[in-house]
């Protein structure tokens, strides 16, 4: 029920994008990937999803190696959602959504296993009422719950989203964040790169805050999202507050 | 439309179209010729028919290699020649002129062989990288090198017969084939269809994009690997039996896009059946029209698919934002 990175080092021309990283993920909870630009974030996210291959290090899935799971295998455990989200051809939702049942088709066509998967997946992301719309003619977000109803029809045990955010107004950013706690909450893990403070203290159980390539801290936005760690991390001075609900928020008042 | 009904439309329009080019020509042959006692019986069986079949199976190719590869590459403007194997399959056809070893055997014997050395050569340029850029540009480069070559032996070609036997046959048509033309072709045209036939699931993926793509499963080294075969198979053996007839494997994905949706996988075989209709019926104008020699298929191809290009550009510039 893990997802394990084991002292994980990738080289990306002269750059060392990742040094060494070591983190255990559990399923059942969010964990949000925080750091300034080129901390390597994006980088750990594809050698988790094993897109990229390290240079040195490995990833076990629940104690197996990543090696020794076949491409279609892993692809039917772990969803991933790009940051970029070209759809290169208009098709519609429900084609869309559809795709995302790839690992789990047979040779001919879809079982009603399937088509339950996509029709559940739209339904958690309320996207069923436009199926029959081009993709490319929805809304910013809109395609977003198209585009994370893809992964979710794919039934992962680990979601992996890359800046998922990006983009959204917030009203659509409380949406997704909504979504991720839910699919958490029905048992799959989510690991999640942000760039909002604010919107990774809302979401996740569990933060891992990475500088350049290396791992600052991991572990309850309570303990990781401190002045002294923000300091370390991206070199700004914060200031912590807590509105009236109990929610957490991170001003950043200036650069140290 | 559904899929099905599509198929069976376009099937339905093929035969009729292949049964309609067996009286269509020079010389129109009515029914009454349809008989083994009847002496242009031998035009129908010995010359037109291979060549409808012929033309059914290089247009197939074409349109589903086109098919294929706008999948693949994900843009709507590809073009099976623009990727080295035609004009490689080409340069093969015209050393044979060259030299002189213009037999209905060996033509497409150097055809083929200069389109499996295209396929090798963009298979060793792009490496074990998988990766889309390189393969584009190692085909337009590829393309660029054999053209030259191409032109270099023209321009030292021994003798003015040569040259204009070169020149002619670069046009691309399927004038005076016969069975033996269609066994050539055959096997290489049905292997490469099948393998491109295998690549109908990834093609999908790949409209979220290579990364997500890679994520879904998709090995993007057996898919382009997949693909250069099958490509390679299909354009190959079509240059070596026609020549080189552009635009078909452009225009057939986009004639077809509209009835049977957007999704790559959904367009291969109406792009096949498409492609096939495309050529015979376009082959039968070619044959049929009162001019004093044959227009040669390619042109009229040619002529036809500019204007169609330039039309597709106009539209996708005024979708521009």
């Amino acid at each position: 029920m893990t997802l394990q990175a084991h002292a994980l080092s990738l080289t990306l021309g002269n750059t060392r994008v990742l040094d060494n990283i070591s983190a255990t993920f559990t399923r059942g909870r969010v964990t949000a990937i925080l750091g300034p630009n080129g901390a390597g974030k994006s980088s750990l996210l594809s050698c988790l999803t094993g897109i990229r291959l390290p240079d040195s290090g490995g990833v076990t899935l629940s104690g197996t190696p990543r090696g020794q799971l076949d491409r279609r295998d892993l692809a039917r455990r772990i969803g991933f959602l790009p940051q970029t989200a070209d759809v290169h051809w208009d098709v519609d939702v429900a084609t869309l959504v559809a795709l995302g049942r790839f690992p789990h088709r047979g040779r001919w066509g879809s079982t009603p296993e399937d088509d339950a998967a996509v029709a559940a997946a739209m339904a958690a992301t309320d996207t069923t009422m436009f199926a029959d719309r081009i993709v490319n003619t929805l809304s910013g977000g809109e395609r977003g719950r198209a585009l994370l109803a893809r992964v979710l029809a794919g039934t992962p045990e680990w979601l992996l989203a890359d800046e998922p955010l990006a983009s959204l107004d917030p009203a659509h950013q409380l949406d997704v964040l909504d979504s991720l706690r839910a699919i958490a909450a029905a048992g799959a893990g989510v690991i999640t790169v942000l760039h909002d403070l604010n919107q990774a203290a809302r979401v996740a159980d569990e933060i891992l805050l990475m500088r350049a390539g290396q791992v600052i801290a991991h572990g309850p936005p309570g303990e990781v999202l401190t002045p002294d760690l923000i300091a370390k991390t991206y070199g700004v001075a914060a200031h912590i507050g807590h509105t009236p609900q109990g929610q957490r928020y991170i001003i950043p008042t200036g650069r140290l | 439309m559904t899929p099905t009904r599509l198929n069976l439309a376009l099937a339905a329009a093929l035969a009729a179209a292949m049964a309609l080019s067996l009286l269509a020509g020079k010389v129109w042959l009515p029914a009454t010729a349809w008989s083994l006692t009847d002496p242009r019986f031998l035009i129908i069986l010995e010359l037109r028919a291979p060549r409808a079949v012929l033309g059914a199976l290089v247009g197939a190719a074409l349109g589903l290699s086109g098919a294929a590869m706008q999948g693949y590459l994900r843009n709507p403007l590809a073009d099976p020649g623009l990727f080295g194997i035609s004009a490689g399959a080409a340069l093969g056809a015209v050393i044979s002129l060259f030299f002189g070893f213009a037999s209905a055997l060996l033509l497409p014997a150097f055809a083929l062989a200069g389109a499996a050395i295209a396929m090798a050569l963009l298979a060793l340029l792009v490496g074990r990288s998988g990766s889309m850029l390189v393969f584009t540009l190692g085909g337009v480069i590829l393309s660029s090198i054999a053209g030259s070559m191409t032109a270099l032996a023209i321009s030292l070609a021994p003798t003015p017969f040569a040259t204009s036997q070169i020149v002619t046959w670069l046009m691309g048509a399927l004038t005076d084939r016969s069975w033996d033309d269609v066994q050539i072709a055959a096997p290489p045209i049905l292997a490469g269809g099948l393998l491109l036939t295998c690549t109908a699931r990834s093609l999908d993926a790949l409209t979220l994009g290579e990364t997500a793509a890679r994520s879904m499963g998709v090995d993007p080294r057996r898919l382009q690997i997949l693909v250069i075969l099958g490509v390679g198979l299909c354009v190959g053996a079509s240059v070596a039996a026609a020549g080189i007839i552009g635009f078909v494997g452009l225009m057939v994905p986009h004639l077809v896009r509209p009835l049977a949706g957007h999704r790559p996988s959904a367009i291969l075989l109406p792009s096949a059946l498409g492609g096939a209709l495309l050529v015979v019926v376009a082959d039968s104008l070619v044959r049929a029209a009162p001019t004093v020699s044959e227009l040669r298929l390619g042109i009229a191809m040619s002529m036809l698919g500019g204007p169609f290009f330039l039309a597709l550009l106009l539209r996708m510039r005024r979708q521009l934002p």
